[in-house]
């Protein structure tokens, strides 16, 4: 008569107890499409982020100008707000005299391509992991325990300098960098996400038919955790964009004269006392590139909860 | 601690007269407790049975006082010992409970807090309630341990809840409510969570304890084994309704809304169903309770559902015995419908 | 308990082991060590005559045994570029570095905590809302911008604060702030979601069906729950800041090992970076096995499992 009272008593003391009362719901695509309508972060975060994609697509066609065209003459320009600022430079020029909104729409290839491959590269490392200790548990899980404490020792940044140091700043060096750098919260969560469901009747009816353990892994279990894998990926990309804004302008990042917002800030720092655009406006790409990816997955995370909890 | 009956014996330890909750929800207004009333007296048992969601836990929260904020409430008349708790202020209502009014949850393995000692959370509440010293306090929850049955009490104050078992933990929380003496208990499903066997002993506690201190229960339950058990009057409660309420004698041998008779014709009945033969079930699901509702909400689940069902408010008929029910049906008609289906009319 | 607590150390002796080895590869990712201490115009015969000296020529796991040996007796080798044993370039540095580490764990957590009960308790309405925007904006800015904003709006523009150097305690107020930003936004999250499951659980429900008093419901059954999570975030923040001080010391300079680590980097003396990275790690360990034993004594399900 009552299978489940225990999650009805929790729901109803939530105050949200809709979903015991009403039968007829709406199926799970439709009720994300409803939150996600009227998810405020996710709809202003995803635009932003649409608007970054489509500026690094087509970055030749939007920028006005080549990103490395040096022109003395034209050097240290105010933006448009600024005194003497004109409307062929809207965010003015650098001490080269190089268009600094050209050089701000090139600067999106370079974070969106290491943040999206860092947080592939790593999710793929870090939910392997995570899966195969939840899944086997016993000493398998004991070791990939052991690998992720031993990683959270390191201390990430100081690693990635001197790694970044020795190998150069070349773009696949950063990727690969972090994503042997961050993998540890994808693991931790699929890890405990996989035990959860390991537990569950339709994965003890696969082992019982005789399904192999990574048809298994693959076929049961990735697809429950997707949603959170997803939602780790939004967060590790904005910190795979942050990281290396922090080791361009350390200088030990991606090289000059390539346009990243990391460089373009270190590039500024000589001039910022009066010349500050150079630094606000590349060091806002990328709060707002990261805030908007953060916006996203958090937006993400809402829509595909289960009890709808913000 | 002698049974101290109340001053005016005729007074009820609760009255609750047209309660009504609702909730706001994402898809609207929840009807969750619908125009209900009931008493309790002192030494009585009460049981209110239905259905997950049909609006029992609500009801007992709404007497504790404790509904979520997104929760308003109605009711025309709620008092309890004579005190009106439709008026009494927030810091008046908390001074009851756990004084006047104490309530068992469902999970003693997550109702207790997990980080203090059994002895600091029964002390607590005595002292919070000024009945005495910490001296008093342990001396009353060592009392109250070996009332509900647990040995070498002395030591247990000093455990952990995760030490204890899932039986011994409810003990805990029975002898906890107890520690002020209160005038009315509300269990809340506290059996469910636990073995069968533990079941019993926790369900014959409850009786002598009650023997002894007198208290009124309100026991919620979804189980009419249970009910069958303890009760001296039953609510029966469907979306939010009470659709049956009268002693336990009525319910359970002539009942009169189509909802309990589907009820008792789940549960087997040793030697006379039949091994094999088929159980009731009772057709259908529950309606969402968004929104104004009108006419009988069983008649989508009823057989004998008919034109009369679809409008208007089906008042609880009361035949002048307490037997009240909320049915278009006439007596005669369905003691006739029961008669057709013998397995319904049991007594215990 | 001493069951636990034998276990807890074993696995953090391990990890302390597999730690040096990992930094003590660093040193030998650099190419050939020989080639950088005999100086750039060796001829290979010097270059074979330093290994030699320096006993690179050993094999790699006797050369990690004799550096933990040292390392054990406070012989972290010496710097390439200064010629200073590195233990005293550390020692001389670290109370700067855990002075910034220290202050801004104190200042996230006065903020963070308040804040993120307040949130919970009047969850979705403006003072929620408004406590998670500033943990999502705290947690966007990039933080070496974030100070050289910080050091032209205070420093320069309005001249409040001193924007480099390790004088006086205002000194620290910028370094302060803005590493605060990286920690005081998860701090606040953690203390929201903890203090929101722990408001919805089955015992806060007890405690109030109890009468007692919504401080007594708050403060004694919700608070210590919640604080669980937060004391284990507080030992792993703690040396996240350590690793990532460099960023506040070299722009503020202030000479702390973060700006020694970056500085050596900059000019490849392996030795003091692998035995910062080494040293830092080790901290972390250590801290992380103390919150665990503080945590053990707040809640009784691990003190005596």
């Amino acid at each position: 008569m009552a299978p489940n009272d225990t999650a009805k008593a929790t729901a109803t003391w939530n105050g949200a107890s809709a979903d015991d009362f009403e039968v007829d719901a709406p199926s799970p695509g439709a009720v994300m499409r409803r939150r996600a309508r009227r998810h405020l972060g996710l709809i202003i975060g995803g635009t932003v982020v649409l608007i970054a994609v489509i500026c690094a697509l087509f970055a030749p066609l939007i920028a006005p100008f080549d990103p490395y065209d040096q022109e003395l003459t034209r050097k240290l320009i105010n933006p448009i707000w600024g005194k003497g600022g004109t409307w062929t430079h809207p965010f003015g020029t650098d001490a080269l005299g190089r268009d600094l909104l050209s050089r701000v729409i090139y600067g999106t290839q370079i974070s969106l391509t290491i943040g999206v491959l860092a947080a592939t590269l790593a999710g793929v490392i870090g939910s392997t992991l995570g899966m195969i200790g939840g899944y086997f548990g016993g000493r398998v899980d004991a070791v990939i325990m052991y690998l992720i404490n031993c990683k959270l020792a390191l201390p990430p940044l100081l690693v990635a300098l001197s790694v970044v140091s020795v190998f150069g700043g070349s773009i696949p060096v950063l990727i690969l960098v972090m994503a042997a750098l961050f993998w540890d919260r994808y693991a931790v969560v699929t890890r405990a996400a996989t035990q959860q469901i390991r537990s569950n009747d339709f994965v003890t009816a696969a082992e019982a038919v005789g399904c192999s353990k990574t048809r298994i892994i693959l076929r049961e279990v990735l697809p429950n955790i997707l949603n959170q894998i997803i939602v780790i990926a939004s967060l590790e990309m904005a910190l795979a964009i942050l990281v290396e804004a922090v080791l361009s302008f350390f200088g030990l990042g991606v090289q000059p004269p390539t346009p990243s917002w990391g460089l373009l800030v270190n590039e500024g720092r000589q001039y910022m006392f009066f010349k500050p655009y150079l630094i606000t406006i590349p060091g806002l790409a990328i709060f707002f590139l990261v805030l908007s990816i953060n916006m996203m997955g958090d937006g993400i995370r809402d829509i595909t909860a289960p009890e709808g909890r913000n | 601690m002698e049974g101290n009956t109340p001053k005016n014996t005729s007074d009820h330890v609760l009255d609750v007269r047209n309660l009504n909750v609702r909730i706001k929800v994402p898809a609207g207004t929840l009807h969750a407790v619908t125009d209900v009333d009931f008493h309790v007296d002192r030494g009585e048992t009460l049981c209110i049975v239905g259905e997950s969601g049909c609006g029992k836990s609500i009801t007992s929260l709404a007497v504790m006082g404790l509904l979520p904020r997104s929760a308003t409430m109605t009711a025309d008349k709620l008092t309890l010992e004579g005190r009106d708790l439709l008026s009494v202020t927030d810091r008046q209502f908390a001074d009851l409970r756990g004084d006047r009014i104490g309530m068992i949850f469902q999970d003693p393995m997550t109702s207790l807090n997990p980080v203090y000692t059994i002895g600091n959370q029964m002390e607590e509440v005595y002292i919070r309630h000024g009945k005495g010293g910490r001296k008093e306090a342990r001396e009353r929850a060592i009392y109250l341990l070996e009332k509900v049955g647990i040995t070498a009490a002395a030591s247990r104050l000093g455990q952990y809840p995760h030490q204890l078992s899932g039986g011994l933990r409810q003990r805990v929380m029975i002898a906890m409510t107890l520690m002020c003496d209160p005038a009315l208990v509300i269990a809340d499903e506290p059996t469910t969570a636990l073995d069968v066997t533990i079941q019993a002993q926790i369900l014959n506690l409850l009786k002598e304890l009650q023997d002894e201190f007198h208290m009124g229960l309100i026991f919620i339950t979804h189980d009419l084994g249970v009910v069958a058990r303890i009760a001296d009057r039953v609510a029966v409660m469907y979306a939010g309704l009470v659709v049956e309420t009268g002693n336990a004698e009525q319910v359970f041998s002539a009942p009169m809304h189509p909802y309990t008779q589907g009820l008792l014709e789940c549960i087997p009945i040793p030697g006379k169903t039949v091994r094999g033969s088929q159980l009731g079930s009772i057709p259908g699901i529950v309606p969402a309770l968004i929104g104004e509702q009108e006419g009988c909400l069983f008649r989508n689940r009823c057989s004998y559902a008919r034109e009369a069902c679809t409008d208007g408010e089906i008042d609880l008929e009361t035949g002048g015995d307490q037997h009240g029910y909320r049915c278009v049906l006439t007596p005669e008609e369905t003691v006739n419908h029961i008669k057709k289906a013998p397995n319904a009319a049991v007594a215990e | 308990m001493g069951y636990f607590l034998l276990r807890r150390l074993a696995i953090s002796l391990l990890v302390a082991i597999t730690v040096s080895v990992i930094g003590f590869s660093l040193l030998r990712l650099s190419g050939n060590l020989a080639e950088s201490l005999a100086g750039e115009d060796a001829s290979p015969a010097q270059i074979a005559e330093t290994a030699k000296a320096y006993g690179l020529d050993r094999p790699f796991h006797i050369q990690y045994f004799d550096w933990v040996t040292k390392a054990l007796q406070g012989d972290l080798g010496q710097s390439l570029f200064t010629k200073e044993p590195v233990i005293e370039l550390i020692t001389d540095r670290i109370g700067t570095t855990i002075q910034v580490a220290c202050y801004s764990l104190l200042l996230s957590l006065i903020i963070a905590l308040p804040l993120g009960v307040l949130a919970a308790m009047k969850q979705n309405t403006w003072i929620d809302r408004s406590a998670l925007s500033i943990a999502v904006f705290g947690q966007a800015i990039p933080n070496f911008w974030f100070a050289l904003i910080l050091i032209w709006v205070f420093g320069v523009l309005l001249r409040w604060t001193p924007i480099s150097g390790t004088d006086t305690w205002r000194h620290f107020i910028l370094p302060t702030i803005t590493l605060s930003t990286f920690a005081m936004p998860q701090f606040m999250r953690l203390t929201r979601t903890g203090m929101l499951d722990v408001l919805e659980s089955d015992y806060i429900r007890t405690a109030r069906a109890k009468g007692l008093s919504p401080a007594v419901v708050l403060w004694k059954h919700g608070l210590r729950n919640a604080i669980l999570p937060v004391v284990s975030l507080a030992a792993v923040a703690f040396g996240f800041l350590l690793g990532g001080s460099f960023i506040v010391e070299s722009i503020f300079a202030l000479n702390g090992i973060g700006y020694l680590a970056l500085e050596s980097i900059q000019r490849q003396d392996f030795p003091v970076v692998q035995s910062i990275v080494v040293f830092i790690s080790v901290v972390y360990i250590g801290l992380t096995l103390l919150s665990d034993l503080i945590n053990a004594q707040l809640d009784p399900r691990i003190r005596l499992h």
